[in-house]
Formats: structure tokens, C-alpha cells, sequence
């Protein structure tokens, strides 16, 4: 048609681009060939650098040949003078820069500036914090920036305040930022650090006689002055209001809320005098053959003690056990007085084995602990109150909000466990409902409250009976709380399993276990004071699976009935093989 | 834009520009012969205005740009003394000569009909057009900046516009106003640190952290930085214009800013609106549970019309009863039916869902507000398709007009006299007679500037002061939008008319901003007027809003298309649309506004093999020297993933590449010489 421009179809400019492809592909494998054989013949040289600058500016990805730069500026340095290293340092920044921007997330070129910028003479590290501000700007997730940005502000001291400010900035313009939130997380206890924690903290509690309503034996050494942790509270609670769905920022709050830590200490020495045995439990898992443990016993050390873990799969355990000499504790009508000393932590506790009596302990309750409720940090009742009260509030507008539901039931533990296992339990119900995705998840974290629970409801009754039937466990946890229970109750629930920790159960005399789906008893292992088991209903198919119960000397009744194992051939002779003490067996 | 200084010169010198087009007539008739058809737009034929050329306004330069890149031949026409008729940018001084030129009435024009007749051919049927422009009405001007002198040569270059502003203010009532405007008395009111220092008054330029009182003579002096639009308007970053000008590659012929907030009035306090995610996260004003309120119901509008259940019930009422409906508080319902859907009280609730979903997929795609503005005004983006016009081959007759339709518009008739073949023509409803028009309505505008310290583009909503008036627009534009000098704001107001233009916009400026009783005065220390904004300069005026006609109500050829002038909304779409809909109607076959391509794709005749040869022998001389290890020309091809991110740095350069071979591009329309 007249009058109209006429352009190149597209299949010239195809072919165009095509030709142009194939020249520069072979330059480049020209100077890739020039470069690996200068590399290999040992040249440290300007032609090398400018070589490898030439790669690199089109593929920064090519770690090799960053390598090969480096060796090349370590080996001019020592031929230069310092003002012509500072020059040819900068060049490389400048030129590391035009890599970024040909591929900002390239491994080799973030590698190359840190080394860069450590064996600059004269560093420039304002220019760096600015560049690390410019690429986060235009990717606020750019983790290959955020790890520069941490060590450009660690070589320069940048305060602490302004990489505060800067986080403020990037959650203020997109808050789905995990960087962001994390970083903030470790600035602020540097920041506003809790007045107990460091005394010459410079934000001030406002009420300074009721700082801790319960004489917490935690530790916070992470913690936040509180004064600050309320706004950090509004601001986080901003940004799951406006997105719920955005879990960044319930990841921060879930932080917020529980940093607690527990104190490391002895949580209790347990003596049978019978058994001429010692366990000791911890507050966390420990290596006892690595932490010093020592036992004085009527004030003489006991050197040749050999702690042993409840399990040897466990090296780290919170229970070890000892076995005492051989008639040290084992006269009826002697008091012995023992001390356990932690010495890495230099903490000890004492127990008194007293005339008449066949065992002894000492021992924190979990009640006055306040065992549980460490998921959550002991802030004062008001400001967790206030804090479900939101989290309800939120939870009325969205009540199919995973993430709320599951803060609300943590915010509900940490308030009052048992008065609210009621709602606990509801909320557990629709978390499975809304999110089947995770709902074994939410089983075993309802499993491990229930268990809980009940461990508190058994602390407050002061009896050493434990009893969780019919509440739909499918795991079992904390069980190095029960270590002094005597008889257990977890029939009709859905374990499948005893797992090793079960072994820290050092004075049970009785497990009924029915109707659940156990298949597996390696935790019944080694529990001297085990005399019957009921394991009617479940699903132990072979012989082998009853093997770890021949560890237990005093097992004399043995419930199988209901399982598969009972069809099999000769089961009879083989258990009286397998467990001689066993006089009781119903199959 | 480069393009700017040539018609910022050009305004306000009546002389050289009548000279001119004697001059230009001829040339023009020489020319036209080869025309096949027509667009004539923008064109307002009174023969004792300054005879001028003006950009036609948006609707018409995208019809003309749009069939020129397809291969028609296109004439523009105006007769302004400025571009884009409703649709111009002026620079203060342009806008001054623009006021003056208004208040001339047009009178005798019947000597020139005799000329014109003896071109009818017999039995030709001719139709005469408007030679009045009514589509500006009720125009007031009122001067409040100090008019103390500067510099005393530059209150004596700009004396006569200081007195006529006030001059149509005589028909109005109110005339205590008046009085106070005209009988001030030399202020010598300033602030502390003016006084400490009364000789130093002639300083050159005012650092814009000294809070310097800007004078009149001040404002005269730097008119050129002033790029004041007749419409104001934003650009929706999804909206048709933005996609028109990416599709059709004319956005490079400009530049532009994203808003960067958005407000609203509301019990006489300025708020933000938080539309975005971020805002919202951010917003001081609302209650957690107000944050997932509004969330919810946004998000909800983003794909409203998947449940259809949760509005169906409302289909035929209004959306503002089904926002008071919804679970939001009365804060949230204001912000969501002024600020964001940005409806009246009577739209409809799927109209309503539907503003506030264009508006929410507008967030995020170049900021986080919705609009964008573009550099130098709105003016530019008639310009900028005007350009694209030139570039492929229509022809600018400037300072021209037409006087009348001959015969179903196989011709029309200049106001020289000369008569001119077209098989269609594009023409804006202004020079429509009202004869031929059924209805019209109006809306309104007010232009004003103040000084305030804080650099951004901000949009606030108003809310109808009370039951009877209407909803007003406010648009600020900073310095930084090159629409106004350092140091002030130039603030649009708009708002469907209900009286004139000062009537009802007067009770919003005096809520919202100071208005010294008297020119220069400040507000007394302490009191609350001293927060608000200093006003410097005011101009009202109503303008025709005549989007709403119907193609129909016009009693005219099939061949003549008539383009409304600027609409009343806050959007192009409706001008988009239009220049669409007439393009569809003179060209069904061809499409619309194809991208142009790139001027290194594009074959020139005779030569075109040739330059192309060359070129590639270039690139491959180039490639050889870099083979040679002395260039940095590679590519990677043994990873896959470098050549990935390799691929957009690619495309931008080649971006870079057009924008300089753009200069290659004819800077202003061909002339006809």
C-alpha cells in the first residue's frame, strides 16, 4: 500500500539476531580458551585480569575465572604500590557493580566484593551501605545483599539504630519480607535489651516492682525491654491484620512472644535405693560424658561413676543414670545424703535418701515452673491477655485464618493451660479442618498439649499415676517429666509407636497401652522396675518387635491379645524364649 | 520536553503570529491537493481572534495519529493560539494571554461569508460551524500573591495582567470581595526575617528551604516553569491511554511520575487513603480491625464478579448503600466510595464494585498508587500523538480554521476562504452550533496555586460540603511534576458544576487553604490558618463537559465525527474509547494504533538495502575486533541461565538505543514549505 513504512519482517531480524549470536559466541570461546591456558601457564597478569573482566562482564556466574582474578590481585599486590592497589581495587568494585546489574543475585560477584572490600586499604564503606540499599530497593529479597549489607555493616560499625530505621523502612514498603523481620529480630535485644538481662540498658521499665509477676527460673538473654516489645506488638499486629495470610510477619510474632529460654539446671535427682541407681534430668538435653557431671555422695566424690543416657541411641538426653557402687545405699536403716553438681553451668542439687524409705528425689514441679508455657515468654498476664484479646478480635473477621488460630491457642497456653483445653481443643478441630494439608501437625502439637495437661493436673493431684486415654494422641512427648510415674494409662488414643524417650520412664510399674496402633516398643527398654504391659488392639506383627522388652528384669505379665503377632506359629515357646520372666501371658 | 520551548515562545505575541499565517495561506492551498481525507479538529473559527494553531485535543490526535501510521493522509486544523484546545498546557504567561484573550468577545465575522459563499458550488448544502468557543465559562481570576515590587522592571513588564485579573470579577456579586481585592494597600506585613532585612529585596533566586514570600513579580518572572493544564486529569496505569501509549510506542515520546499519595478531606482534616497493601500497613488513622476490614473488602472487589452472591442482592442499588451494608465502619465506607471508587451517590453497586477494581489493578504496576502524571502536564499527550502524526506523514496547518461543511463534507471551507477536499472529518464538539446539539452539561474547574514544603503529586478527594453541593477533585502537583516553579504548588480543583465555577469551589479553597484578605497578607502567628496552605493565585472557570451526548444528538453528515472535549472524570478512557470507536467508523479494516517500529527496522526506499548492508558490515567489523579480545562484546552460550538474565539487559538497551534514535525523529511537524 502506498504511503506506509515498509519494516524488516521478523524473520530478518531473526536471522540478524541469530548471526550476531553465533560471532559472539565464538569471541567467547576464543578468550575462555586464551584465558584457562594463561591460567595453567602460571600468568598473573593485567592481560589475564582484563581477559577474565571481559567473560565475566557477560557471565559473572563463571566462578573460576573470579578465582583465577583473585590470584591475580593477591599477586599484584605484592608488586604494587599501596595508592595503585587502592586504584585497582576500586576499579574491581566498579566493575563488580556492572556484573550485579547484569545479574543481581550472582553468587560469584556478592563473593568477589566481600573479598574486595576486606583487602581495600582504604575501604569506602558508606558507598557500600549505599550500593546494598540501592539493590535491596529494587529487590527488598535479595539474600546475596542482605549477607553483604550484614558484613558492610559489621566492618563499619554502622550503629545499630539506623540498620533499625532501615528495616523500618523496607517493612513500611512491603512487609511479606523475611530478611526484614529477622534482621530487626537480632538488632533489637542489641538495641532495647530487657533491663535484667544488661543493667545499663537505655530504655526503662516503667513499673520496676512488678518487672516479673512469677520469680521465673528462665533466662531471657534474647529478650526485648518491654517498653519497646509493646510497639514491636502494634507493628507486627499491623501487618497480620492487614494480610493474615502473610506469614512472615506471624513467624515475627511468634518470636515476639516466645524467646524465652529455659535455665539450664538439674531439674531432679531421683535415688532407688534397691536398684542402687541415680537418675538425674535435666532441663535441656544434655551430654552428661561432656558436661561435667559429678555425684558426692555422703560427701565423698564418686569417681568411678559411668553415666549411661536412658537410651544409647541418645548421646544428648535429659536424663542420664548412673549405677551406684555396689552396698553404698543398699542398708534400709542408713540416711544417705546426695549432691549432683553440673560443673560447666555451676549449678548442683541436693537429695536426701532418708532412713526407712526405698527411694527418694528432689525435684522442681512443673507447676511452679512453669514448665509449659515456654513456647510463649512470661510477659506480664495483662499484655498477653491484651495480646489474645487482638488475636480473638482478628479471628472473629477471619475465622478459617490458620495462623491466627494456631496464635491463639499458644497465646491460650501461655495464659492458663487447663482452663482453656476446652478451646484449645476446638481450635485444634478447625486447624485440621481449614488446613488438612498439616493436620498431623496439629495432631501431634494437640498431642504434646494434652500431654501437658495432664502432666499439670497430675503435678497438682501429687500423685504418680498418669492417665491420657481416649484423646486421640498420635505422639508421645516430654516424657522426661515422667520420669517418676508409676503407672500410665494411654489406651485408646492412636500411638503407633513407644519412641526411645520412653526409656526415661525409670520407675513405671505399669503401662496399659490398648487399642492404639502400636507396632513398635524400642522405648520399652531397659525400665527395671516394669511389671506389666497391656497391649491389647494394636499392631505388633513379629516377634522381633517384643525384643527390646527382654530388657526389662521384673516384666512378668504381658497382655498380646488383639494382635497380629498372636497368629504367629509357635508364638508361645518363642515368648518364653524371648521373655523367661513373663508368667502372666494372654495372647 | 524539547518540543515545549517552540509553542511556549510562540504564545502571547499576537502580531508575529498574524504576519505569519497571511503568509502561510498560500503555501497551504498548494499543498492540500493530494489530500485524501481529513481530520480537522481543535478548530475554533473566530477570524478576530489571533489567528493560531493549537494541538487538537486528545480524543482527536490519537484519531489522527492512529490513521496516519496506517498510511491515510491526515490535515490538522485549529485556530487557537495554543495546543490541544481544552486540552493545553500553558505556561503562566501563556495562561494570562489565554484569560485575556477570553474576555475579548468575538464579534463581526459575517464580511468573510461573503467570501467564503462564492466557493459553494451550486447546489451544495453548506453547514457553518461555531465561531464562538462556549465551552469556557464564568472565568474569574483573583491575584493574591504579594504584588510588591521585586525587581521594578518586572512589575512594570507585567502590569497590565495584574489589573485586568481582577477585571471580570465587576459582573459578579460579590462585591465586598472585591473591594478587597482592588483597594489593597501596599502590604507590609512579612514575616520576621523579611523584615530584618528589607534592602536585600532583589535576590536572584529564592532557595526553596528560606521561607521567602513569593511575590506576583516573582510568579510572572518564572511563568515559564508554569505548565498549567486546562483539564486535569491523571493517567490510571492500566487505564486505555496508558496501554494505547505502550502499544502504540508513543510513550516515549514522554515522560512521566507516579502519584505519590493519595488523600482525602474528611471533617476538614486531610488524611491519607490507604489503598495499598503497604498503606494500609502503614496507616496511622485506622484501628487493626478497620486495616483487615478494608483489606477484606478490597480484596474482595478484585474479583467481585466470581461471587456474584455477595453483591446480587444490591444490583440495582446504589453502591453506596451496599457499602453501608458491608462490614466496614463509616471511616472505611468514605474512603472506599470518595477516594477510591471515586463514584456519586446514585452509581450503581456493580458500577461502584467495578471503579474500585480498576483502581485496586492499577496499584502496584508502576508504584503504589494507581495514577500517573505525566512531566510538563497533561498537554504533553496530545503532543506526543501529534508527534507520532507527523512521523508518519500528517501534515500541521497551524493557525488555521474552518468556517463550514460543504455538502455532506466532501469539502470544507478555511477561514481564508479556500476551500478544501476531505472525505471525513474530525471535529470537536465546540465548533458544533447548538443548533445542532440536544443537550449538554458542565463541569468545572479552578487553577490555583500556594506554596507548601513537601515534593509530591498528590490527589484528594473532598467530599460534598454539605447536601447540595458537589464532590470536589483536588490534584497538587509539586515542582517536581515540572508544572509549576520551586517553592509552590499549582492545585487543580474540579467538580461537577452546580453554580459557577467560584460558587461552589470557594467554600472547599477557604476550608482547605489560606486565602489572604488582602494580596500579600499573611495569617496572624498562632492562629489556625497559619497550617494551612498560603494561596498566591486563583483562577475559575466552568467548562462544557459534553461526553455525555450521544453520537446521535448531533444533526449532522455521516461523515463528519464529532469528538467531545475533555470529560469530567478522573481517567482517559472515555477519550480512548471514543478515538477508538470514531477510527473503527472511517477505517474498519486496520488496526489500531499498531506499535511503531523501530527506526533501525524500518526499510527506506532505494537506499533501504544499502544502509541496512552497511549497518551489518559495521556490526560485524565491530564483533571482529572484539574477537580479537580487545572488546567486551560476548555472550555466554554454555550457560543457559546468564543468557536468561543476559536477555533483558539486552532488550533495555536496545530501548535505550530508540529513545536516542528518536532525535532522528522530526522534532516538530513538517512544515509546508
Amino acid at each position: 500500500m502506498h504511503g506506509r513504512v515498509k519494516v524488516k519482517s521478523t524473520a530478518q531480524q531473526e536471522e540478524e539476531k541469530r548471526k550476531g549470536r553465533e560471532k559472539k559466541l565464538k569471541v567467547y570461546l576464543t578468550v575462555r580458551d586464551a584465558i584457562f591456558s594463561k591460567r595453567s601457564n602460571g600468568e598473573l597478569d593485567e592481560e589475564a585480569l582484563q581477559f577474565t573482566q571481559q567473560l565475566l562482564s557477560s557471565n559473572p556466574d563463571f566462578a573460576t575465572l573470579w578465582n583465577y582474578r583473585r590470584e591475580i590481585l593477591l599477586h599484584l599486590e605484592t608488586v604494587k604500590e599501596e595508592d595503585e592497589i587502592q586504584k585497582l581495587y576500586e576499579a574491581e568494585l566498579f566493575f563488580i557493580e556492572t556484573c550485579l546489574k547484569m545479574n543481581p543475585k550472582s553468587y560469584g560477584s556478592w563473593h568477589h566484593r566481600g573479598w574486595v572490600s576486606s583487602r581495600l586499604p582504604r575501604p569506602d564503606w558508606a558507598r557500600e551501605l549505599s550500593l546494598c540499599d540501592r539493590c535491596l530497593s529494587l529487590d527488598d529479597r535479595n539474600f546475596h545483599c542482605w549477607d553483604y549489607r550484614r558484613l558492610v555493616v559489621k566492618a563499619s560499625g554502622v550503629p545499630v539504630d539506623q540498620e533499625l530505621q532501615f528495616t523500618d523502612r523496607l517493612i513500611g514498603s512491603n512487609f511479606s519480607n523475611y530478611s526484614s523481620w529477622h534482621y530487626r529480630s537480632t538488632l533489637l535485644p542489641l538495641l532495647h535489651p530487657e533491663p535484667g538481662s544488661e543493667p545499663a540498658s537505655p530504655c526503662r521499665k516503667q513499673n520496676n516492682t512488678h518487672t516479673s509477676p512469677t520469680a521465673s527460673p528462665q533466662t531471657h538473654s534474647h529478650r526485648v525491654c518491654e517498653e519497646q516489645l509493646l510497639k514491636e506488638y502494634e507493628l507486627v499486629q499491623n501487618a497480620f491484620f492487614t494480610d493474615p495470610n502473610d506469614q512472615s510477619a506471624w513467624f515475627y510474632y511468634r518470636w515476639l512472644l516466645g524467646r524465652a529460654e529455659r535455665e539450664e539446671l538439674i531439674s531432679c535427682v531421683y535415688v532407688s535405693r534397691e536398684g542402687e541407681r541415680v537418675a538425674v534430668a535435666f532441663s535441656k538435653p544434655v551430654n552428661a560424658l561432656t558436661e561435667g557431671l559429678m555425684l558426692v555422695l555422703d560427701g565423698q566424690q564418686q569417681q568411678r561413676v559411668e553415666w549411661r543416657s536412658a537410651h544409647p541411641r541418645f548421646r544428648h538426653s535429659p536424663v542420664w543414670l548412673c549405677e551406684l557402687p555396689p552396698g553404698s545405699v543398699s542398708d534400709i536403716n542408713n540416711e544417705h545424703n546426695l549432691t549432683v553438681h553440673w560443673m560447666e553451668k555451676h549449678t548442683h542439687r541436693d537429695c536426701a535418701l532418708y532412713t526407712g524409705r526405698p527411694e527418694s528425689w528432689c525435684r522442681d514441679s512443673a507447676t511452679d515452673q512453669e514448665l509449659f508455657r515456654s513456647e510463649l515468654s512470661v510477659e506480664k498476664t495483662s499484655v498477653l491477655q491484651s495480646e489474645l484479646q487482638s488475636c480473638t478480635q482478628l479471628l472473629e473477621l477471619e475465622p478459617q485464618n490458620k495462623w491466627c488460630l494456631l496464635t491463639i491457642v499458644l497465646l491460650m497456653r501461655a495464659l492458663d493451660p487447663l482452663g482453656h483445653e476446652k478451646e484449645t481443643l476446638a481450635h485444634f478441630q478447625t486447624l485440621k479442618e481449614v488446613d488438612p494439608m498439616r493436620s498431623s501437625y496439629y495432631s501431634d502439637l494437640c498431642s504434646k498439649f494434652m500431654i501437658e495437661n495432664t502432666i499439670l493436673k497430675m503435678e497438682y493431684a501429687e500423685v504418680r499415676v498418669f492417665s491420657l486415654s481416649d484423646k486421640n494422641l498420635s505422639t508421645l512427648c516430654h516424657l522426661d517429666q515422667l520420669l517418676l510415674v508409676t503407672h500410665i494409662n494411654l489406651s485408646s488414643n492412636q500411638l503407633v509407636r513407644f519412641p526411645p524417650q520412653f526409656s526415661m520412664l525409670q520407675c513405671l510399674e505399669v503401662l496399659e497401652a490398648d487399642d492404639n496402633a502400636i507396632g513398635n516398643l524400642e522405648g520399652l527398654y531397659h525400665l527395671p522396675k516394669l511389671e506389666e504391659v497391656s497391649l491389647k488392639n494394636n499392631q505388633i506383627s513379629k516377634l522381633s518387635d517384643l525384643e527390646p522388652l527382654a530388657s526389662c528384669p521384673r516384666l512378668t505379665r504381658l497382655d498380646l491379645r488383639g494382635n497380629p503377632v498372636t497368629k504367629t506359629a509357635n508364638i508361645e515357646a518363642e515368648l518364653a524364649q524371648l521373655l523367661p520372666s513373663v508368667t502372666d501371658l494372654l495372647l | 520536553m524539547r518540543g515545549k520551548d517552540f509553542y511556549k515562545g510562540g504564545v502571547g505575541c499576537e502580531c508575529r503570529f498574524k504576519a505569519e499565517t497571511q503568509r502561510r495561506n498560500s503555501v497551504f492551498l498548494h499543498v492540500q491537493a493530494g489530500v485524501k481525507w481529513w481530520c480537522v479538529s481543535g478548530y475554533n473559527p473566530a477570524v478576530e481572534d489571533p489567528p493560531s494553531v493549537k494541538w487538537p485535543g486528545l480524543t482527536e490526535s490519537v484519531i489522527a495519529a492512529a490513521c496516519s501510521r496506517v498510511g491515510q493522509r491526515v490535515l490538522h486544523l485549529d485556530r487557537r493560539n495554543y495546543y490541544a484546545g481544552n486540552w493545553a498546557s500553558f505556561t503562566l504567561n501563556g495562561l494570562l494571554s489565554w484569560i485575556e484573550e477570553y474576555k475579548k468577545s468575538p464579534d463581526d465575522q459575517t464580511d468573510v461569508e461573503q467570501e467564503w459563499r462564492e466557493k459553494i458550488e451550486e447546489g451544495e448544502e453548506v453547514l457553518t460551524l461555531n465561531s464562538v468557543d462556549s465551552t469556557i465559562s464564568n472565568l474569574e481570576v483573583f491575584t493574591y500573591a504579594s504584588e510588591e515590587p521585586e525587581e521594578e522592571e518586572e512589575v512594570k513588564a507585567t502590569s497590565v495582567g495584574t489589573q485586568n485579573s481582577s477585571g471580570p470579577d465587576d459582573t459578579t456579586p460579590d462585591k465586598d470581595d472585591d473591594e478587597e481585592h482592588q483597594h489593597q494597600e501596599p502590604e507590609n506585613e512579612q514575616t520576621p526575617e523579611t523584615q530584618e532585612e528589607p534592602e536585600n529585596e532583589p535576590q536572584p533566586e529564592p532557595v526553596p528551604e528560606v521561607k521567602k514570600k513569593i511575590t506576583y513579580a516573582k510568579l510572572i518572572k518564572e511563568g515559564r516553569r508554569f505548565n498549567i493544564d486546562l483539564v486535569s486529569k491523571l493517567l490510571y496505569s492500566r487505564g486505555l491511554l496508558v496501554d494505547l501509549l505502550i502499544k502504540s510506542n508513543v510513550s516515549r515520546y514522554a515522560e512521566f511520575k507516579n502519584l505519590s499519595r493519595i488523600l482525602t478531606c474528611r471533617n476538614g482534616k486531610i488524611e491519607q487513603v490507604p489503598c495499598s497493601r503497604a498503606d494500609v500497613f502503614g496507616s496511622k488513622q485506622l484501628s487493626m480491625v478497620e486495616k483487615r476490614m478494608l483489606m477484606k473488602f478490597l480484596t474482595f472487589c478484585l474479583d467481585f464478579e466470581q461471587h456474584p452472591e455477595e453483591f446480587q442482592d444490591f444490583s440495582q442499588k446504589p453502591f453506596w448503600d451496599y457499602l453501608r451494608s458491608r462490614s466496614l465502619t463509616e471511616n472505611l465506607q468514605h474512603f472506599v466510595f470518595s477516594s477510591i471508587a471515586m463514584v456519586d451517590q446514585e452509581t450503581l453497586t456493580e458500577e461502584g464494585l467495578r471503579a474500585t477494581q480498576h483502581f485496586l489493578r492499577c496499584l502496584g504496576r508502576y508504584g503504589n498508587t494507581p495514577f500517573l502524571f505525566p512531566l510538563y502536564g497533561l498537554g504533553e499527550i496530545p503532543q506526543c500523538f501529534c508527534r507520532m502524526c507527523a512521523v508518519f506523514g500528517g501534515i500541521y496547518c497551524l493557525r488555521h480554521s474552518v468556517q463550514c461543511l460543504v455538502n455532506m463534507v466532501k469539502a470544507v471551507i478555511d477561514t481564508h476562504g479556500q476551500r478544501i477536499s476531505c472525505s471525513h472529518l474530525v471535529v470537536e464538539d465546540g465548533y458544533i452550533r447548538d443548533e445542532q446539539r440536544t443537550r449538554s452539561r458542565f463541569s468545572e474547574r479552578c487553577i490555583y496555586y500556594n506554596f507548601s514544603p513537601c515534593m509530591q503529586i498528590s490527589l484528594v478527594t473532598v467530599p460534598p460540603l454539605d447536601s447540595s453541593s458537589p464532590a470536589v477533585r483536588m490534584v497538587e502537583l509539586s515542582s517536581s511534576s515540572m508544572t509549576c516553579m520551586p517553592g509552590t504548588y499549582l492545585v487543580h480543583l474540579t467538580c461537577s458544576s452546580v453554580g459557577s465555577a467560584r460558587e461552589d469551589l470557594e467554600p472547599v479553597i477557604s476550608k482547605l487553604f489560606y486565602v489572604p484578605s488582602s494580596p500579600g497578607e499573611e495569617p496572624a502567628p498562632g492562629c489556625e490558618e497559619e497550617q494551612k496552605p498560603v494561596t498566591l493565585w486563583i483562577m475559575f472557570f466552568n467548562m462544557r463537559d459534553s461526553s455525555g451526548l450521544d453520537p446521535s444528538c448531533y444533526t449532522l453528515p455521516t461523515n463528519v465525527h464529532v469528538c467531545t472535549g475533555p470529560d469530567a472524570s478522573l481517567g482517559n478512557d472515555y477519550s480512548i474509547t471514543l478515538a477508538e470507536s470514531v477510527f473503527r467508523q472511517l477505517l474498519p479494516d486496520e488496526e489500531f494504533c499498531p506499535p511503531a517500529p523501530n527506526p533501525e527496522d524500518i526499510i527506506y526506499d532505494g537506499d533501504g538495502t544499502q544502509t541496512e548492508g552497511a549497518a551489518f558490515q559495521e556490526a560485524g567489523d565491530a564483533l571482529g575486533t572484539s574477537a580479537a579480545g580487545e572488546e567486551e562484546e560476548e555472550e555466554p552460550q554454555e550457560n543457559d541461565q546468564s543468557e536468561e538474565s543476559s536477555e533483558p539487559a539486552a532488550s533495555s538497551e536496545s530501548a535505550a538505543q530508540d529513545s536516542t534514535n528518536e532525535s532522528e525523529v522530526p522534532e516538530t511537524p513538517p512544515t509546508l514549505e
